[in-house]
């Protein structure tokens, strides 16, 4: 490693026009990545992560400006450079990977157009230009580059359209690559290949990488050193390993609580949160920019901005207290009442449920032959990559969709109607839902007040002076209060969102409560709040969830059952503790080994190849032994297996005998202690 | 444990910083009230608004007064924009001209509005086979010119405002029918409208009270769009004898009845007329593209 | 596949235009009593058999078969509207992206504004004024698009410039609006800031990644302009004295000459359809996406 540097940014200071105001974004931000080092910024939205990105490539929305500062690419002020040299240095030595491959690549040019535009910039033309191509997207793993060559973007997977962009960001072979979130909204077990590969590629290129994520743990894997940003502030920066395992600055201490790690459960106690709230873009601060939401701050802090305190080791540290910035007081009580093993009959049982859809003429099975037994104050994590009916699963039992004829769903022993339109209004209120997003959830035009009353009265069937006091202990109940009552959705943050909708689905005292996704469109310190909340909710009225995530470990710290779902099937079903402890499914192991882990253990790791079939053409014999690991034989691919019972209560649909599947996977997933 | 016993150590979250902005309603009428484009819309519209209202009260010759002597002078002192061949003062007429067709005009929006609005509601939230025969059958409507299908009508009705007033409002409300519409689809998709539903509430609540509201800006910058082309309508139909009728000093009217003449180079009888609707429909536009700026921030 | 969505289309136009037919045969009906004995349907599908086969009826007022008439008018019409079409699409769209590229400066709002202004005035109101400046005033063109028999190519272009004009106009405004908002969305979509990262020039950028892509909507936009290009030629036709099918389906109505009315009628929406079926059909090939949908 030589100490050339990649890229130097220099007080960087940006800001967006917004109304008649510049407002920062970026405020004197200095960060060095060295020749060959992967460096990772993190943070949450709206801190400036893209900003940084964007400033470097000079390619800033038309209402943002760099108003102080420099940047240096290899030496060079990109600031200074005229059109042309600007031009140059973006064909010849800085690449930009980001989110969302599909807007990333032209719609109405094929890949082998996309790619080889890149090397004729260079003088390499026609067939020469053609094999380049073919050897790039050979070079990121793509098996069939001549047939790609000749596709639309369309026409490929996420996983696919991200290998060509990355492909197309290493073919004039940068000296710095920027990744700015490239994994992001991809499957997880795609995730894990995509990632696999930019760590195979860092090894084979010499480029630097300035990789930026709100993923910790994605970062931790994938970098050397990595910067937390804040506010628009660099506030902590250090070796990856230095900084995930003795962060010194409160913020960086705090975000890290946030997350369920080590398998915690949520009887084992309450996540940590971080109170308050990012101070708006373009906000005036004095002092330190973390001081109202940090436990340890002081009046020093408030009224003296601090400096990166360097602390050796090249470790900095913007924090007065940086030395005490692990005694940072939890925000939020750890212990947690615990509740008594439950022996109640059954509140929700699901027998035989399916659901077809027609596509193209042909019948697509969402969900398939699907049972479970879920208990009252019990959580079903339901788990699976996009595609595996988990949603339509949902909506089933709400009844927003109707299931197709012959399963059965009954609700405290008693049949529940298909379609919801024939339930009884106290069925209806007994199932209610937390959707994903509280902007789609909630109805902007009306006040929380409206949104809130109106749910007592048609799921609560109150009124008049009983709402109101009901009203009052339900906004109470969602730690909400009343001055929030008054607000539009658009008010108010997206944690105080999805406040306000976990209210509303508790409105009648429901007996079931599905939750998609509810924290996935939120940041670590605000999921972590939520979870609190609706941890404290289950405790305290006996309510059952099916709770929906991508993210495992927020599925383990909420769930006491687990149903991992493979194209509209469940593939394993059980306790929690055993479901993720295993011996498992080969498809629970793989998508448990896909999870980035701060930690960095290495483990064994399982990849899957290939694509998620189309549940409209689904593989024949087991689904899923196109894309298994462990697959036995012929009999996978023409028999489909039955779920069998590997221990009570845990079942798993797989030819593999459930001893023979404790055996191979033995050296089992380590867990991190 | 419960809620009311957690430790003070977690209070309550405030509402997010940025809380202290306008009402979106108020953010609208505080980017019109700056926006150049809507506010000189808006003047030339009032403008217009005025004259019609009060024009016949201020104007120097009662504007159906003939005067075959005076006929076809050209303008001068006494009339400022000349007298046509009946010898009617050109400059009341115009200025009285307006009182017609901004009648006539915002009326048959009002009533494509209306129709429209409930029409695309009802199709976008119910979906299914009414919403497909609906929307073809208003597709290949608007197909046909709105000239074409108010020369029809009026062939068959008769010529009198009231019809014009139907012939355009209907014509116009399949356009904005499809507006409300796609607006809707894209609404009902949105979860707000899944909880009315897991809340067993009605059609007519969901259609009115929950999606109807996050519809109305689309619905208020196409009526705005839509006043400019009735306008545009009714000038036109006058103009070809279907409109507006005589004795009215309406400008489509007097056009229609001198542009005959204009070889013989008596501009004034037509010029000033057409510049009238000229100033009234850019006026309306105007404020169109105002509200849409407005409501597309 | 590709053209599922211009084979309704055509479908569509004639349900349409039944409405309206349907109408004016009970007005027919009641007016003349001439052999209407039979139902509407039947008559309606005879008729349209008939005119199918190239017979459109015969003329109340001019006691002559309607279809000398109606193809006489067309081709006058197609003339016109050609004129206008051949002038409009290329500056139309030439004005959106000299906006889009100039965004929010001087230059985007003098087109943008100017686009609009003129889009919105009626036909009528602009034939008048370039009636007076050039016709009357200038005495560059004739103001009536009569030109004397026999008159080659040059001389027949040379009395539609005046009457072509204020279609341009009308229509300049729509193809420069929608050209312009495509090309911005395209300027600001990550597949262009792609195209700019890669290092490749400015003018590649914009002719191989932004044009195609932010044009494709304006295509159809053209094609469903067709609609009101004919509603506007109803009126520059009458007020130019110009014998087209605009002008024969006023004087068609005004003389309650139902056959002549409904034989151009039926005549325009074929039009229609067939423009809409042109530009489904040029779109599909433009967009892969659609071409290569079903591939997936």
């Amino acid at each position: 490693m030589t100490d050339k540097n990649a890229l130097e940014l220099k007080d960087l200071s940006v800001a967006y026009r917004v109304g008649r105001r510049n407002r920062a974004v970026l405020r004197n931000v200095n960060l060095t990545i060295k020749a060959g080092e992967a460096y990772g910024l993190v943070g949450e939205s709206g801190c400036g992560k893209s900003t940084v990105a964007l400033s470097v490539v000079r390619y800033l929305p038309r209402n943002g400006s760099i108003t102080g500062g420099s940047i240096a690419l290899d030496g060079k002020d990109v600031m200074k450079l005229d059109a042309e040299a600007l031009r140059r240095a973006r064909a010849d030595s800085v690449s930009m990977v980001y989110q969302d491959p599909g807007k990333a690549l032209n719609p109405s040019l094929r890949i082998g157009r996309q790619l080889t535009e890149i090397f004729e910039l260079a003088g390499v033309t026609g067939q020469a230009a053609e094999d380049k191509a073919v050897a790039m997207l050979n070079r990121v793993r793509i098996s069939d580059p001549a047939s790609v060559m000749q596709r639309y973007p369309h026409q490929l997977s996420g996983g696919m359209q991200q290998r060509v962009a990355i492909a197309m960001a290493l073919a004039n072979d940068p000296s710095m690559l920027i990744l700015d979130e490239p994994t992001t909204g991809l499957d997880a077990t795609v995730e894990a290949e995509v990632l696999d590969l930019i760590g195979q590629l860092r090894r084979e290129l010499s480029a630097s990488i300035l990789f930026i994520s709100h993923n910790l743990a994605v970062v931790s894997n994938m970098c050397d050193r990595v910067g937390v940003l804040y506010a628009g502030m660099l506030v902590e920066e250090g070796s990856t390993k230095d900084v995930f395992n003795d962060p010194r600055h409160p913020y960086t201490v705090a975000l890290l609580r946030c997350l369920p790690r080590g398998g915690q459960r949520k009887d084992q106690g309450r996540l940590d949160t971080i109170p308050g709230f990012l101070p708006g873009i373009g906000a005036n601060i004095v002092g330190c920019a973390f001081a109202d939401r940090c436990a340890l701050a002081t009046e020093r802090c408030r009224a003296e901005p601090p400096p990166l305190y360097e602390l050796g080791d090249g470790r900095l540290s913007r924090c007065h207290y940086h030395d005490k910035a692990q005694s940072l007081p939890r925000a939020t009580p750890a212990e947690i009442a615990a509740t008594a093993p439950k022996q109640a009959p059954p509140v929700l049982q699901v027998e035989g449920l399916n659901k077809t859809y027609a596509s193209h003429g042909r019948p697509l099975r969402a969900v398939k032959d699907v049972s479970v037994s879920l208990r009252p104050g019990e959580t079903l994590g339901l788990v699976g990559e996009s595609g595996s009916g988990k949603t339509t699963f949902a909506r089933l039992l709400l009844g927003l969709v109707a299931p197709d004829d012959g399963g059965s769903i009954e609700l405290e022993g008693k049949q529940l109607a298909p379609r919801l339109a024939s339930r009884s209004e106290d069925q209806v209120k007994a199932v209610q839902i937390v959707f994903q997003n509280p902007d789609s959830a909630l109805n902007r035009s009306h006040s929380i007040r409206h949104i809130l009353s109106r749910a007592l009265k048609r799921l609560g069937g109150l009124s008049g002076k009983t709402l109101d006091t009901r009203l009052e202990e339900l906004v109470r109940s969602v730690r909400l209060t009343d001055r929030h009552l008054a607000v539009k959705p658009r008010q108010l943050s997206g944690g105080l969102k999805q406040r306000v909708a976990i209210a509303r689905a508790f409105a009648g005292d429901p007996r079931i409560v599905v939750c998609d996704e509810p924290t996935s469109a939120l940041d670590v310190s605000v999921q972590a709040a939520i979870l609190n909340l609706l941890a404290d909710l289950q405790s305290r009225q006996d309510v059952s969830y099916i709770f929906i995530s991508h993210d495992l470990g927020v599925v383990r710290y909420l769930s006491d059952k687990i149903a991992v779902l493979y194209l509209g099937r469940i593939m394993e079903f059980g306790p929690s503790e055993a479901v993720f402890s295993g011996p498992h499914h080969p498809y629970t192991e793989a998508l448990l080994s896909a999870v980035p882990k701060l930690d960095r253990t290495e483990s064994s790791r399982i990849r899957l190849d290939g694509e998620i079939p189309s549940a409209a053409n689904p593989p024949t014999g087991c689904v899923f032994h196109t894309r298994c690991p462990r697959k036995i034989g012929a009999i996978c691919e023409t028999q489909e297996p039955e779920l069998t019972e590997a221990q009570p209560g845990h079942t798993i649909r797989c030819h593999i005998p459930y001893a023979e599947l404790a055996r191979l996977q033995k050296p089992k997933i380590v867990e991190p202690a | 444990m419960s809620a009311t016993d957690t430790p003070a150590s977690l209070p309550a979250p405030a509402p997010a910083p940025d809380t202290a902005q306008r009402s979106p309603w108020g953010e609208v009428l505080h980017s019109l009230s700056r926006s150049g484009t809507f506010l000189t819309g808006l003047f030339i519209l009032l403008f217009w608004v005025v004259c019609a209202l009060f024009g016949q009260h201020f104007v120097p010759y009662d504007p159906l007064a003939s005067d075959i002597i005076d006929a076809l002078t050209p303008p001068a002192a006494d009339h400022w924009f000349g007298t046509d061949q009946l010898g009617r003062d050109v400059f009341s007429r115009v200025i009285v001209g307006s009182r017609d067709i901004l009648t006539v005009a915002p009326l048959a929006t009002i009533l494509a509005t209306i129709a429209g609005t409930a029409l695309g509601l009802v199709i976008g939230y119910f979906r299914g086979i009414v919403d497909d025969i609906v929307s073809r059958v208003l597709e290949a409507f608007m197909a046909i010119p709105v000239v074409i299908i108010a020369l029809l009508a009026i062939v068959a009705l008769g010529t009198s405002k009231i019809t014009v007033i139907v012939v355009i409002g209907l014509s116009f409300a399949p356009i904005i029918a499809r507006t409300v519409r796609s607006a809707v689809l894209a609404e009902r998709e949105l979860d707000y409208v899944a909880a009315a539903k897991l809340r067993h509430e009605g059609a007519l609540h969901t259609m009115f009270v929950e999606i109807l509201p996050n519809v109305i800006p689309p619905i208020l910058v196409e009526t705005t769009v839509r006043l400019g082309y009735a306008i545009f309508a009714v000038a036109t139909l006058s103009f070809m004898g279907f409109g507006i009728q005589p004795p009215s000093p309406d400008w489509g009217l007097s056009i229609s009845s001198n542009y005959g003449m204009i070889g013989g180079g008596f501009w004034w009888t037509v010029l000033f007329d057409a510049l009238a609707i000229a100033s009234l429909v850019i006026g309306v536009n105007l404020v169109a593209d105002g509200v849409h700026g407005a409501f597309n921030d | 596949m590709v053209f599922l969505g211009g084979q309704v289309l055509p479908g569509n136009v004639g349900r349409a235009i039944l409405g309206p037919f349907a109408d004016q045969r009970a007005v027919d009906a009641l007016n003349h009593s001439l052999g209407v004995d039979r139902p509407l349907l039947v008559q309606y599908g005879s008729w349209i058999w008939n005119f199918l086969h190239g017979d459109m009826g015969t003329s109340y007022v001019f006691r002559a078969p309607v279809a000398p008439f109606v193809i006489d008018a067309l081709g006058n019409s197609m003339k016109l509207a050609l004129v206008a079409f051949v002038l409009v699409v290329p500056i139309g769209i030439l004005g959106g992206v000299i906006a889009a590229l100039n965004f929010n400066r001087p230059l985007d709002r003098i087109i943008s504004l100017g686009g609009l202004s003129v889009t919105v005035l009626p036909e009528f109101v602009t034939g008048i004024i370039l009636i007076l400046i050039f016709g009357v005033w200038l005495r560059w063109l004739p103001i009536a698009a009569a030109w004397p028999k026999g008159a080659g190519v040059l001389t027949q272009l040379y009395y539609l410039i005046l009457p072509a004009l204020p279609l341009f106009l009308v229509l300049f405004g729509y193809i420069a609006r929608m050209a312009r908002s495509g090309m911005i969305e395209a300027l600001d979509s990550d597949y262009t800031r792609t195209a700019v990262l890669k290092g490749l020039p400015w003018r590649t950028v914009i002719w191989r990644h932004v044009l195609r892509n932010a044009l494709l909507p304006t295509i159809t936009v053209i094609a469903t302009q067709t609609g009101y290009l004919i509603g506007g030629l109803v009126v520059i036709e009458t007020l130019f004295r110009y014998q087209g099918i605009g002008s024969l389906i006023f004087t068609a109505a005004r003389g309650k000459d139902f056959p002549m009315l409904e034989a151009g009628i039926l005549t325009i929406g074929i039009v229609y359809a067939v423009a809409t079926l042109i530009a489904d059909f040029l779109y599909s090939v433009l967009n892969p996406r659609i071409r290569l949908g079903a591939e997936q």
